[in-house]
């Protein structure tokens, strides 16, 4: 069994971060540029890792699924980034920040890295304005802020909905500065297969060019992974078709605990689905709960027209069942409040899965042009999907897969349970507990990749100064190439009936159905049957046209599906193990008598870090969960 | 909406040694909603199904913001509806029983790689050039201590949201890229932070730009017309205003 150290530095709560710094080791200019490092994933975390390692003079090796870095998953956020700036002057502080990240995911996070990512995201604010990123702004030239779920101050910053595109340029430029000035490689169009374990440490990676289909060996003394969430594990969701969690996943497999898989957020208003062809559901962003209103109607299968409705016979049931926040709760409370009035019969649409978003009231209370001001892109963009316009009726939403909480679990210095091998961004598990909130994921992936690895890699690097260069001809790069090739001829040698797409469908129905929104046991162990039967149905039936050698996308897809099939199983093996329900994990056993989630701090306070263990049964550690800081509390919104 | 049929004309290259054609295809059961991405996921399913290659296309996000998809939609970059990328161009935009058809881009700096994908790799290496402001993780100043004024500010963001898809240089007869260098240069000229680097940075990037073999820019204006984000052709007066001002 792995042993796990979180690595807590001592001291108060705000001085720890501090303290870490001034104290850890570092590596002097003149061996950082004998120092390799590798970096899966070009995102506002590896993007901004990337940069920064770069620029302290590491030698950086990026690598990236998409024909360009800047086409990272980032790039569509919508609403915000926070920072706890305290701008509007309405109470804000780092620890205000702290504690609604701590609040909002129910208590299942670690209070240390929590607090530093609070702390630091101000600098990330800084160094974005400084690059270049066009934030909106007050008439006065100030940046601007709004509000977001589940918090009671404006913090989050934003320019229109495209923050996360933004930022993510900007990150984006930071890497190309990087790249002319010699200090990192870019390699885009690679998909990671394996990582080389040497001695026990992460020394370096197997990568398939997916123009060539040529399998390369690359190395280094360290190896990052950046390469984002797994939420298209549910196949329909927000996030980009392509995004995956093979190499998260990859990791797993040679050593690095994942902990607390089954934590995925559903967010609550992204447009339904519309046809079976389609493969992804646009988000519409949190920012619109502003000033949109939700709401079903009070009589079960009313059909009319939304505009038909009287404001009588309408249920705004968010700020009926939670008047202190409305239409602001936090994502999972929101996400649950529609499932739930849509299983009772009182969905809207021809399905009856969705729910109204109305703005008839912003509208009359702001005109239309502030609205159009303050959503245009998105009212638009809604207009085009649906061929319905917003302006007059109101949108339908309806929850979506959306972001993962879950992920490789790291220490305070971001490292894996595989020693050399770090992970940073939405990949790792340790900043949003059991529930993100809004606005959060791109101050986390900025903060860790900009202000916290390359603060925290040097300790690890420093003891790494006497390594020559590590040479990609040892016999480990030899079996993971071997393995990998082995796969690739394996899953084109199938030629069965079924497209790698079909699975993926049909594995995203399983989890959705029994590991989305709610849980329970029975659901559960079903759901694990389901999903040996039809992995087994994958490996026997799935048809992969052409070679390897070769630019092949219906065979990227599938080694991606496959991999899905065996994290699906660990996910819910970690929802069945969780006998209590704590933000987005929602076990319905577990329930308040008015529908809330149940914590059982008692027995519940961990982390499940699940450790691979071949064929057998994957190994619970624990990671006891201590609050010194914070009281525990039951989370309310109401 | 009932559902509908089309005849698609795609075109088909193996790589990018050997020399493509168009190949035809009926397609029906198309859903109106269906994006028209979606509509070749129907495509390419029914393909892989008969151990066919479907069809190669660079998509990724699919709402419009990672720039990956592009093609000649019946000759124009994105297809018949301005304002739009191909994955948000839903079928409901087309008649019952169109023919449709599809291309790559095509543009010298751009060769094809395989069917409707191309290599927009010049498009960073003009970013790399100079396509940034230098400042190191750690160096920046409070946010708010350079003030900026809200139209500036406004006028910065709707330069930047270029997604660099490449529509641009696709339906310019000279294949310019001017409209995505301009782009990138008014983000900058427009905001405190870009002046101090601003002569080197748009010396680098025009130069780059010619080195990568993209033509010249003869204000047609067809850039700005095709635009999925509507950048606008002021922005490439302000980079020859820029560029002259860097001599």
């Amino acid at each position: 069994m792995i042993t796990l150290n979180a690595k807590i530095p001592e001291g108060p709560l705000e001085e720890k971060w501090t303290r870490y710094k001034s104290t850890t080791k570092l590596v002097n200019p003149a061996n950082k540029k004998k120092l390799d490092i590798i970096i899966i994933g070009t995102g506002l975390s590896g993007a901004g890792s990337a940069a920064a390692l770069g620029e302290l003079g590491y030698n950086v090796k990026v690598f990236c699924y998409q024909d360009s870095p800047r086409r990272a998953h980032s790039v569509a956020a919508q609403g915000g980034i926070n920072a706890a700036k305290n701008y509007k002057h309405d109470g804000d502080s780092v620890y205000r920040l702290f504690y609604d990240m701590i609040k909002g995911g129910d208590f299942r996070a670690r209070e240390a890295n929590v607090y530093r990512i609070a702390e630091v995201s101000n600098q990330v604010i800084d160094h974005y304005t400084a690059l270049g990123v066009p934030f909106a702004r007050e008439y006065g030239g100030t940046l601007d802020t709004r509000s977001f779920g589940g918090v009671q101050v404006s913090r989050t910053f934003y320019a229109k909905g495209q923050t996360g595109q933004q930022c993510l340029l900007g990150a984006y430029s930071s890497l190309n500065r990087q790249i002319k000035a010699g200090t990192v490689t870019m390699y885009p169009r690679r998909d990671m297969l394996d990582i080389v374990v040497i001695d026990g440490r992460a020394r370096g990676i197997i990568v398939r060019n997916l123009l060539t289909g040529e399998i390369e060996r690359h190395s280094a003394h360290a190896v990052v992974l950046a390469s984002g969430g797994y939420g298209t594990i549910y196949y329909l969701s927000t996030l980009a078709v392509n995004s995956n969690a093979s190499a998260a996943w990859k990791a797993y497999k040679k050593g690095a605990a994942f902990a607390n898989p089954s934590f995925v957020q559903i967010h609550p208003s992204s447009i339904p689905q519309l046809n079976e062809f389609q493969s992804k559901l646009t988000l519409m962003s949190e920012s619109l709960r502003n000033d949109g209103r939700i709401w079903v109607p009070k009589n079960k299968g009313d059909k009319r027209p939304a505009n038909d409705i009287p404001e009588e016979e309408r249920d705004y049931y968010l700020e009926r069942r939670y008047p202190t926040f409305g239409n602001l709760v936090p994502r999972d409370v929101a996400s649950r409040a529609a499932k739930e009035r849509c299983d009772a019969g009182y969905g809207v649409g021809e399905t009856g899965l969705a729910v109204n978003l109305d703005f008839r009231d912003a509208i009359k209370k702001h005109g239309k042009k502030v609205i159009e001001n303050r959503y245009g892109n998105l009212f638009e963009m809604y207009q085009h999907i649906t061929g319905l316009d917003p302006y007059e009726e109101p949108m339908r939403i309806y929850p979506a897969g959306h972001y993962t909480m879950g992920g490789l679990w790291v220490d305070y210095e971001l490292m894996t349970t595989l020693p050399g091998l770090f992970s940073i961004g939405e990949s790792n598990f340790s900043d949003h507990g059991a529930n993100r909130l809004g606005a959060s994921s791109l101050m986390q992936a900025a903060g860790d990749g900009y202000f916290i690895l390359p603060n925290t890699i040097s300790n690890y690097l420093s003891g790494e100064i006497r390594t020559p260069r590590i040479p990609t001809t040892g016999s480990e790069f030899d079996e993971a190439e071997k393995n990998a090739k082995e796969r690739i001829a394996k899953l084109l040698s199938i030629k069965g009936k079924n497209t790698s797409t079909t699975f993926h469908k049909r594995l995203g129905k399983i989890m959705w159905d029994y590991c989305g929104m709610t849980r329970n046991e029975e659901g559960l162990k079903k759901a694990l049957k389901m999903v040996e039967e039809l992995k087994k149905e994958f490996w026997s039936d799935l048809m992969v046209p052409g070679e390897g050698a070769d630019l092949n996308q219906e065979l990227e897809k599938a080694g991606r599906v496959a991999d899905f099939m065996e994290l699906a199983k660990l996910m819910i093996t970690d929802a069945l193990n969780r006998k209590e329900s704590c933000g987005a994990h929602f076990r319905e056993e577990y329930q308040t008598p008015d529908g809330e989630a149940m914590r059982n701090d008692r027995e519940y306070s961990y982390v499940a870090a699940w450790e691979y263990n071949g064929d057998d049964e994957p190994v619970l550690n624990k990671e006891p969960l201590k609050f010194e800081f914070v009281e525990l509390k039951e989370r309310s919104y109401k | 909406m009932p559902d509908m049929k089309f005849k698609l004309k795609i075109w088909r290259q193996k790589n990018e040694k050997t020399k493509g054609s168009f190949v035809s295809y009926d397609l029906d059961n198309v859903s109106p909603d269906m994006s028209f991405l979606e509509m070749l996921d129907a495509l390419n399913k029914r393909l892989v199904e008969s151990g066919k290659e479907p069809v190669a296309f660079d998509h990724d996000c699919r709402e419009g913001i990672c720039g990956s998809c592009g093609m000649y939609i019946n000759g124009l970059p994105h297809g018949p509806v301005p304002g739009l990328t191909t994955c948000h161009l839903a079928m409901r935009y087309f008649n019952d029983g169109d023919s449709i058809t599809i291309e790559p881009w095509r543009a010298k700096a751009f060769p094809v790689i395989k069917d409707l994908i191309v290599d927009r790799s010049a498009f960073d290496r003009i970013q790399v050039a100079g396509g940034f402001i230098s400042v190191t993780a750690g160096a920046a100043s409070e946010a708010n201590a350079i003030l900026i004024t809200k139209t500036k500010s406004d006028e910065a963001f709707d330069s930047a949201i270029c997604i660099g898809c490449g529509a641009c240089v696709a339906s310019c007869k000279n294949a310019s890229a001017m409209l995505f260098v301009s782009a990138k240069i008014s983000q900058f000229a427009l905001l405190p932070q870009g002046h101090v680097e601003a002569k080197a940075r748009v010396r680098a990037m025009v130069q780059e730009m010619d080195r990568q073999g993209f033509g010249n820019c003869s204000n047609t204006g067809a850039c700005e017309a095709r635009c999925p984000k509507q950048i606008k052709l002021t922005n490439i007066a302000r980079l020859n205003r820029e560029y002259y001002k860097a001599y």
